[in-house]
């Protein structure tokens, strides 16, 4: 078994070029790698004398980088990206092929290993192709440039006299002269330099075609990787398998702030399969030869641990007292536009709510994993993480070892939606691996992930309103705190869990972050306060923030769009009009016409729910099962989202469905509608998840939703039963050449939770502002209002 | 240890292991079938789920040594002579999977409910896949591959002519 088993076969095939040559001994002859591998599996001796690495950065100011074309006239594309289950890989290869003139059949795509891709920074934010994709296409351009100019040097002909079509240069004027693209290049190198400071700038001198001429974007291409996905095929991290690999399963401390004062080693030691029991300060790991060893042994270690001397965190039940009154660790400086205080101050009257959001999870439907090759005086780290170049950063600090001797190959896992941005188990089996010189592979327990994984910060939000005699709109205050002390979210090597738990963490926690509202309102006088506050206990505790699909996007959207809504009721206005009047009053827009860009996707979702025009709630109320609508709208950079909820509300037993969820949607120009669709209607149905069931729970030293019993999430039985997307291109001139590329993603995680809470208004007039909707929850507020 | 034999996918094979072991790790590590994962070790998501007697089975929780004798189907096995289940192309053509962490789990459920009732209702497609969850949410394109694989099955296998492809 080679050491490159569990490479996936995509990379393998991609790497094997017509030649027989490597795509590393390609890339070694340009003099930008170096690779050599026991093939044993068994780490060689270490050596004292050090010389240059084996995985240098890729240079993406390298044509040979980003393109390697092959004499059989196919392409591969290599991009410094993951793909964590939106089809991005899928509108790479669109975009790329479109700019190249290639076959879309006949491309593949690398991403995320961190020795063959150029570092593009891995997944994150949404910005895949607003950001990423744009130096994809101008390489792909400049390599169709260069090849025009081949062609034009071998068929003697100008350039401009030349026409490409699927890989094939031809002469206009004879087409039978022709030639192919892998007969221009096909083995040999572009030798090409890009320019650019950064690999975001990166750019040859050939010019990106007009959207108009993009033949392969825009096209409902079905993605590459599913069927490999489907019939079992695939390989994942979670498959790798390496020679003498051995593994590792971890010993959580059992509460927060634990001190770990003893181990029994002969607790485990007799135990078949041991190998070793790792402690480094509070981290405690073993060792097994087999996979289910190590799971026994890991529960049978006996290790005695010691209380911190104060609580670690309020219990759940009073967290927002504690959010509520806690000093900030960060306030930001108010943000004020016109004369809030007076306005204020004239109002004939003032809308005033508060708005909690619990501490959410990923909880990931399968737990954080590594495996680690240690040989022959290097690390290799399989894994997930959807940010694979900062875990190599990471891990090389961590480890100390030279960052050009340290490699992450990416490939495909549970979901990321920012918990592989913080991932724990690369650093940990890397550790593991490079202590006992043998590769390991590191899983966590469905306990630790679901009870220790980074959470999105809790959310306390006070939001304010006053409103003239003619219902307008005049004063707006927003004044938000999240409990988001020591932020952790890119892999760094001094906060991932293990260098807490070793005592190898850094001195200063992460300042963190709040969220402002994010909507184009036109309302003459506002404020916006934001504050940081901390739990009792920052380092060494399974209650810690990190990205979770847009950090803080959901919870203060569902503050905002939810008062909007009691705004609107106080106003005796329906609730589109009412935001539609705040969105037309305003008369400037900014460069991405966000504000033309908002109303054209309010309208497309008042149009596509058929909304019902009135003032909520809705007036007959009989029976059992009530019904409303509810609507949200918020924007994330420059992506535009609407959406539309109708609920069903059991006043019997506080049951809330959501039958049905329109979407509009602009992200600018689409490369892949059907992977856009996909990744709208489940990022709802997250959010539904997330409004409807999800809270980490906790005492005052425990995490107690450790499972899918104690952190419920929506199942199949609560999917609506009709869910309606549009895509929306609001833009003024939708027709220009350079209509960007925007995100699609968070910002459909962002509205939804107002969206329902609104809906379940409507229907019951009873208004919920604090998420989960959980029917017991609902049906004490219902009951409350006598309803 | 114990030798145990094993049918998986129509292939007999024979393993030393603890017979505790649970039939997850067995499969995954010893006969290097990769469709079923582990995603809880506790039967409740449904990540590992093989079929056995045409029944979804969690093998995170189930002891080999109750499995050894029986014909175990894992994913890998579904297709047959090279063409894929009905459930298997109905996922495709429905573009289901988001990360497809958990679409074993989903696929086997859905086959063996299919297998007992070859036309649920949409309540008894929800009621049947309750137990098997995804946190990519792909649930609502699931309950539509299951009813395009019904159709799939009640036609022979085929496509019908003229569906549109996701």
């Amino acid at each position: 078994m080679s050491v490159f088993t569990s490479v996936p076969p995509e990379v393998d095939a991609a790497v094997q070029r017509a030649d027989g040559a490597s795509r590393r001994d390609f890339l070694k002859s340009t003099g930008l790698l170096v690779v050599s591998f026991s093939v044993a599996g068994v780490a060689a001796p270490l050596q004292t004398a050090q010389g240059p690495g084996p995985y240098p950065d890729p240079d993406f100011r390298q044509l040979d980088t980003w393109i390697v074309i092959r004499e059989d006239n196919t392409a591969t594309f290599f991009v410094g990206k993951t793909d964590p289950g939106q089809g991005t890989g899928t509108a790479f290869r669109q975009i790329m092929s479109d700019e190249l003139d290639m076959p879309y059949d006949r491309t593949s795509c690398v991403m995320g290993a961190t020795d063959v891709t150029p570092d593009q920074g891995g997944s994150g934010g949404s910005d895949a192709l607003q950001v990423d994709g744009y130096p994809m296409r101008r390489a792909a351009a400049e390599a169709r440039r260069v090849l025009l100019e081949m062609a034009s040097a071998r068929l003697g002909v100008p350039v401009s006299q030349l026409y490409v079509r699927d890989g094939v240069v031809s002469v206009e004027a004879d087409p039978s002269r022709k030639v192919t693209y892998g007969q221009l290049i096909g083995g040999r190198r572009f030798n090409v330099t890009l320019t650019g400071d950064n690999v975001n700038a990166a750019t040859g001198i050939a010019p990106l075609k007009n959207v108009q001429d993009l033949k392969t974007s825009g096209q409902p291409l079905p993605r590459y990787d599913i069927p490999a996905k489907v019939d079992g095929s695939h390989k994942w991290a979670v498959d790798v398998k390496l020679p003498g690999m051995v593994h590792a399963r971890n010993v959580k401390p059992p509460f927060a702030g634990a001190t770990l004062t003893n181990v029994d080693e002969s607790s485990v030691r007799n135990l078949p399969g041991f190998v070793r029991v790792i402690r480094s300060g509070n981290y405690l790991a073993v060792v097994c030869e087999r996979e289910e060893q190590a799971i026994r042994a890991a529960s049978a270690l006996k290790a005695t641990w010691s209380r911190p001397s104060t609580a670690p965190f309020p219990a759940s039940e009073s967290l927002f007292d504690y959010i509520r009154s806690a000093t900030p660790t960060f306030s930001a400086p108010p943000v004020v536009v016109g004369t809030p205080d007076a306005a204020f101050q004239s109002a004939a009257k003032v809308v005033e709510a508060q708005y909690e959001v619990p501490f959410q999870g990923h909880a990931s439907i399968g737990p954080a994993h590594a495996t680690a090759d240690p040989s022959n005086d290097q690390m290799t780290v399989y894994s997930n993480d959807m940010k694979a170049y900062g875990m190599r950063d990471g891990i090389a600090q961590f480890l100390q070892m030279p960052r050009d001797r340290v490699r992450v190959v990416w490939m495909d896992g549970p979901q990321g939606f920012g918990r592989t941005a913080a991932d724990d188990a690369g650093v940990e089996a890397a550790f593991i691996a490079k202590e006992i010189g043998r590769p390991v592979r590191v899983q966590w327990m469905r306990h630790e992930e679901t009870g220790w994984d980074t959470k999105a910060p809790a959310y306390v939000v006070s939001m304010r309103a006053g409103l003239d005699p003619q219902g307008t709109l005049t004063a707006y205050s927003f004044e938000a705190r999240a409990a988001d002390h020591n932020h952790l979210g890119y892999n760094e090597h001094d906060t991932v869990l293990i260098a807490q738990l070793a005592n190898r963490r850094k001195a200063t926690p992460n300042r963190g972050s709040v969220g402002t509202p994010s909507e184009m309102y036109a309302i003459p006088n506002r404020r916006s306060a934001t504050h940081v506050v901390g739990l009792p206990l920052v380092w060494e505790t399974p209650i810690r923030t990190g990205n979770l699909r847009d950090p803080n996007g959901p919870q203060v959207t569902f503050a905002t769009e939810t008062f909007i809504d009691e705004v609107a009721v106080a106003a005796g206005a329906d609730p589109i009009a009412f935001r539609m009047k705040l969105l037309t009053a305003g008369t400037t827009d900014d460069s991405g016409f966000k504000r033309a860009r908002s109303i054209a996707v309010l309208k497309a979702v008042t149009d596509a729910s058929g909304w019902d025009t009135r003032v909520s709630p809705k007036p007959a109320r009989t029976g059992d099962v009530l019904s409303g609508r509810g609507v949200a709208y918020t924007f994330r950079n420059q992506t535009v989202v609407a959406q539309v909820a109708e609920v069903e509300v059991n006043r019997r037993t506080g049951r809330v469905w959501v039958k049905r969820l329109v979407c509009a949607h602009d992200c600018g120009l689409v490369i892949n509608p059907s992977g856009v669709r996909a990744t709208i209607e489940c990022g709802m149905l997250h959010s539904l998840s997330r409004a409807l069931y999800e809270e980490a729970t906790f005492d005052t030293e425990t995490v107690t939703s450790m499972d899918w019993m104690t952190y419920p999430t929506l199942r199949h039985t609560d999917a609506p039963e009709r869910i309606d997307i549009v895509l929306v291109n609001g833009d003024p001139n939708p027709n220009r050449p350079d209509l960007p590329m925007y995100g699609a993603g968070e910002t459909i995680c962002k509205p939804l939770m107002a969206a329902v809470g609104n809906a379940i208004f409507d229907a019951t007039g009873v208004r919920l502002r604090r998420v989960p909707f959980k029917s017991e929850r609902v049906l004490a507020a219902l009951k409350a209002a006598r309803v | 240890m114990a030798i145990l034999r094993l049918t998986v996918n129509g292939r007999a094979h024979s393993v030393d292991v603890d017979p505790s072991t649970p039939l997850l790790y067995v499969l995954r590590n010893d006969l290097d079938l990769r469709g079923p994962r582990f995603g809880c070790g506790l039967s409740q998501c449904g990540a590992c789920t093989v079929l056995i007697k045409g029944a979804a089975v969690r093998s995170c929780i189930m002891p080999v040594s109750a499995a050894a004798g029986t014909p175990i189907t894992t994913l890998e096995g579904l297709a047959t002579d090279g063409r894929l289940d009905p459930v298997q192309q109905a996922w495709i053509d429905e573009q289901v999977p988001q990360c497809g962490f958990c679409q074993n789990g989903q696929i086997l459920t859905a086959k063996a409910l299919l297998a007992k009732n070859p036309s649920p209702t949409d309540a008894q497609i929800r009621e049947g896949m309750a137990g098997v969850l995804c946190r990519c949410f792909t649930y609502y394109r699931i309950q539509a591959a299951i009813k395009r694989a019904a159709r799939l099955m009640a036609d022979g296998g085929e496509r019908s002519e003229g569906e549109v492809v996701a």
